[in-house]
């Protein structure tokens, strides 16, 4: 596109037309550190604009400066060519720019309908409901997918939640659309769908969109152009259908050094360790979360679970952890009846990486020490005479485990909570993973990691395995369970209800399975 | 007990729960307004006690008892926006707060007071609805206060404002999902601030039904935990107003036995039936708490659901 046709579809009246936006020279500093560094992007009128990066590679901060929640340090937003002062998120909504958060923004109480009249500007005092439905119903109709209009939010999917939020900035007539990495709740299925409608519009021109992704395939799949940035500074763009993941993949994790991943020992077959035997446990409010999971893993393989998050895997692992009673249903290891309890996970060697370890594997303003101590500390040597805790062989121990597993901290004495995601979670491995370990549930053990953490988490998993330990594995992640599990179940409902050895299945039978059917 | 004995009985509950009840309907719906923001407020009691004391001394003052009713309306106002602004300050918690309010507006009352205790103040007129009837209990019972209808109609608007009004989504928005508010645009630490004062407001003026109706006079020992109780009545009702006058109905009633049965000459077990509102809230508290439905319609963002 030559500088007059911009210029041109600049000064046009462009009302329903789906606008360009390009940021200039953002910088936004956070005391210490710079998040963003003269990041200039440029998002051409009616495209589909990929940006990719790490965690932590400033994605976030680009996008809450177009947003107005954060007021950049230098730079300037330009829509349509023209510079807009966007002051807050109200600024951003009055010139047409929305945005899609990971989590939703949605209110839990109200219905879709009241969801979307409340969202408008122009909300009347008095909403006459009778005049209202039709016209909803009438935008409802001529949107690409459909929510419905009377059910109180809670009660939707992930799925229909994340449509219910994109249809609101349409609803709100919003013409440039920024997702954050949208489709991490939605079935491979209805990301497709989704991202593919979407495309569609974009493609006539109604919107413009600017997803936030880690997901190259999706990139390739749906978009047309993107932006890569690491460590706040914009590394490279081009065109995603002409550009290779290769090239993509080394924009973004640049020049790091990868640990090599632990090869795949090939076990001949091996008895069960864990068994699952119907268990059965409610959520909070008495429904059942997971019904009758039935489910064996033998020593030496990875279980993978799939399944769209709210499936019931959370429960399942909380209720392996002994975070969530059981209603029904039995736990055997090697056999024996296993009861979530801190004597049996020692007795039978049972460890574990639950999701957001800050919160349910450690005590966040406890130091790193006696945070790696929590599986030991009442044993010999950190205890004497059952009852006496000696400090000095606590603090080796957990400096031990700091180099071995290279957890950056200050010291062992800091707080945990002072420790980055990456970092608590190789603390929390560095506990679980440092003796024997018969069985080894693990929980999105990955999730919001940079690319090398998740090298190495990955290759610790790995090594566990091919040592003979029962790995279950629950991950949000498909990718992450088809490269490291040897068998897949899919959780959908509540329940298992799929499970294939990992060289008879593919990312389609699962994520068709993933949906429930 | 004979069948008139036991008319009579049922006759006085009736007019008993009617009387008793609009002190803890105004303090629900307050409580109910306020808690629907996504903040408790437990210093409702004293606002219903310096409420109390506001509108005798303002009825004994003015001469006019609706006046007075306006009075403790603004008393109970300017201890909601005091609480609402000090729960906007960074790490306050509201129902630390709430219990130091407590304290404060019945400390409040119980200084500026003393000199109304002795002097009669003119009271509010009760709607004589039973005088049709010939027969003397009905009557007496059917003495309905005003302030009542006012109540009731409060409760049915505001259902339907939480429904159909701008503000009252914005309301339940904002306590269900601060974040979605504040993306939205809408102030949050506003929203509560208002709420809260005019929840406020709303108890102050159950306190000028009791100093001005019933029991009808300005003394320390007027309130006897209504404040507290509605809280619990709140939770009880699931945050619905319309279920709160029902909710406040019960707990009329059941406050009702003891001088219900005294008025027939059972004066067996008087004590046990003043408690019986007391019991009532203990049961009430424990159901719920095990009501599984309950959790769901709770206000996402009150710190005792979080």
């Amino acid at each position: 596109m030559s500088a007059q046709m911009i210029a041109d579809t600049a000064t046009a009246p462009t009302a329903k037309r789906a606008p360009s936006l390009e940021t200039a020279g953002m910088t936004k500093i956070f005391g210490p550190l710079v998040a963003l560094d003269g990041v200039s992007i440029r998002v051409e009128a009616g495209s589909f604009h990929a940006l990719l990066g790490e965690n932590g590679a400033g994605k976030s901060t680009l996008v809450k400066c177009i947003m107005g929640f954060y007021a950049a340090d230098r730079g300037a937003v330009l829509l349509d060519g023209r510079e807009v002062d966007v002051k807050s998120p109200r600024d951003a909504r009055d010139l047409g720019i929305g945005m899609v958060y990971q989590h939703f923004t949605l209110v839990p109480c109200l219905t879709a309908a009241e969801n979307l009249v409340i969202s408008r500007a122009d909300a009347p005092t008095i909403i006459d409901w009778k005049a209202e439905m039709p016209k909803l119903e009438a935008f409802m109709a001529r949107m690409p997918f459909q929510v419905p209009l009377d059910r109180q939010v809670s009660t939707l999917s992930a799925g229909e939640k994340q449509k219910l939020e994109i249809l609101k900035l349409l609803y709100l007539d919003q013409r440039f659309l920024i997702l954050d990495e949208p489709t991490s709740v939605l079935t491979p299925g209805e990301a497709d769908e989704v991202l593919g409608l979407l495309g569609e519009m974009a493609a006539r021109g109604e919107i413009t969109v600017l997803m936030i992704s880690h997901k190259f395939r999706e990139v390739k799949a749906f978009c047309d152009s993107f932006t890569v940035l690491r460590r706040g500074r914009l590394t490279g763009s081009g065109d995603a259908r002409t550009a290779t993941v290769a090239e993509m993949s080394s924009m973004m994790i640049g020049d790091t050094e990868v640990r090599e991943r632990a090869e795949r020992v090939m076990h001949n077959d091996r008895a069960a360790v864990l068994e699952l035997a119907g268990l059965c446990a409610e959520d909070e409010e008495g429904r059942l979360a997971i019904d009758r999971v039935n489910l064996k893993i033998r020593s030496g393989e990875i279980v993978g679970i799939a399944g769209v998050s709210g499936n019931g895997q959370s429960a399942l692992v909380e209720a392996l952890a002994g975070q969530r009673p059981l209603s029904d249903g039995g736990i055997f290891i090697h056999g024996k009846a296993f009861e979530p309890k801190r004597s049996d996970f020692d007795r039978f060697k049972v460890f574990g990486l639950p999701e957001e370890p800050l919160k349910n594997a450690t005590v966040p303003r406890m130091s790193v020490a006696e945070n790696m101590a929590f599986r030991a500390f009442d044993k010999p040597p950190m205890t004497s005479l059952g009852w006496w805790l000696s400090p000095g062989p606590m603090r080796r121990k957990a400096e031990e485990l700091i180099s071995r597993y290279r957890v950056k901290t200050t010291s062992p004495d800091s707080p945990i909570e002072a420790l980055s995601g990456g970092n608590v979670q190789r603390a929390v491995l560095a506990r679980e993973l440092s003796g024997e370990v018969d069985v080894l549930i693990v929980a999105n053990p990955c999730f919001g990691l940079d690319f090398a953490s998740v090298a190495e988490i990955r290759s610790q998993i790995m090594e566990q395995r091919n040592r003979g330990a029962a790995v279950l594995l629950v991950s949000e992640d498909l990718d992450e369970i088809l490269e490291l599990s040897d068998r897949v179940a899919v959780m959908s409902g509540g329940t298992i209800s799929y499970v294939s050895p990992i060289g008879e299945t593919d990312r389609n039978t699962i994520g068709q399975h993933m949906a429930g059917h | 007990m004979t069948g008139a004995d036991l008319f009579i009985v049922m006759i006085a509950m009736v007019g008993g729960a009617i009387r008793v009840s609009t002190p803890f309907m105004f303090v629900a719906l307050g409580e109910c307004l306020t808690e629907k923001s996504g903040r408790i407020n437990l210093g409702h009691e004293g606002n219903l006690v310096l409420g109390a004391m506001v509108a005798y001394a303002g009825s004994y003052t003015t001469g006019s008892p609706w006046l007075g009713v306006l009075m403790a309306g603004c008393a109970g106002l300017v201890l909601g926006a005091m609480h609402g602004w000090i729960c906007k300050l960074p790490r306050v918690n509201d129902i630390a707060v709430g219990i130091a309010f407590m304290s404060f507006g019945t400390g409040l009352a119980f200084f500026f007071g003393k000199p109304y205790i002795q002097p009669s103040a003119p009271r509010l007129e009760a709607i004589p609805l039973g005088d049709w009837t010939g027969n003397s209990s009905v009557a007496q019972a059917l003495q309905v206060n005003p302030l009542f209808f006012v109540g009731i109609a409060l409760a049915v608007f505001l259902w339907w404002a939480f429904r159909n009004m701008r503000w009252g989504l914005i309301l339940r928005m904002t306590g269900d999902s601060a974040a979605s508010a504040k993306a939205m645009g809408v102030s949050v630490d506003l929203v509560r601030l208002l709420a809260t004062a005019a929840g406020g407001f709303l108890a102050g003026v159950g306190g000028a039904f009791l100093s001005l109706f019933y029991p009808g006079s300005w003394n320390e020992g007027l309130s006897s935990g209504q404040g507290l109780m509605a809280v619990a009545l709140v939770i009880f009702a699931r945050w619905d107003p319309v279920r709160c006058v029902f909710a406040a109905l019960l707990f009329g009633a059941a406050g009702a036995i003891g001088p219900s049965l005294q008025s027939i000459g059972i004066s067996q077990g008087y004590y046990f039936f003043n408690a019986a509102p007391y019991i009532l809230t203990l049961f009430i508290m424990i159901a719920s708490a095990r009501s599984k439905g309950a959790a769901r319609e709770a206000p996402g963002e009150l710190s005792i659901v979080k």
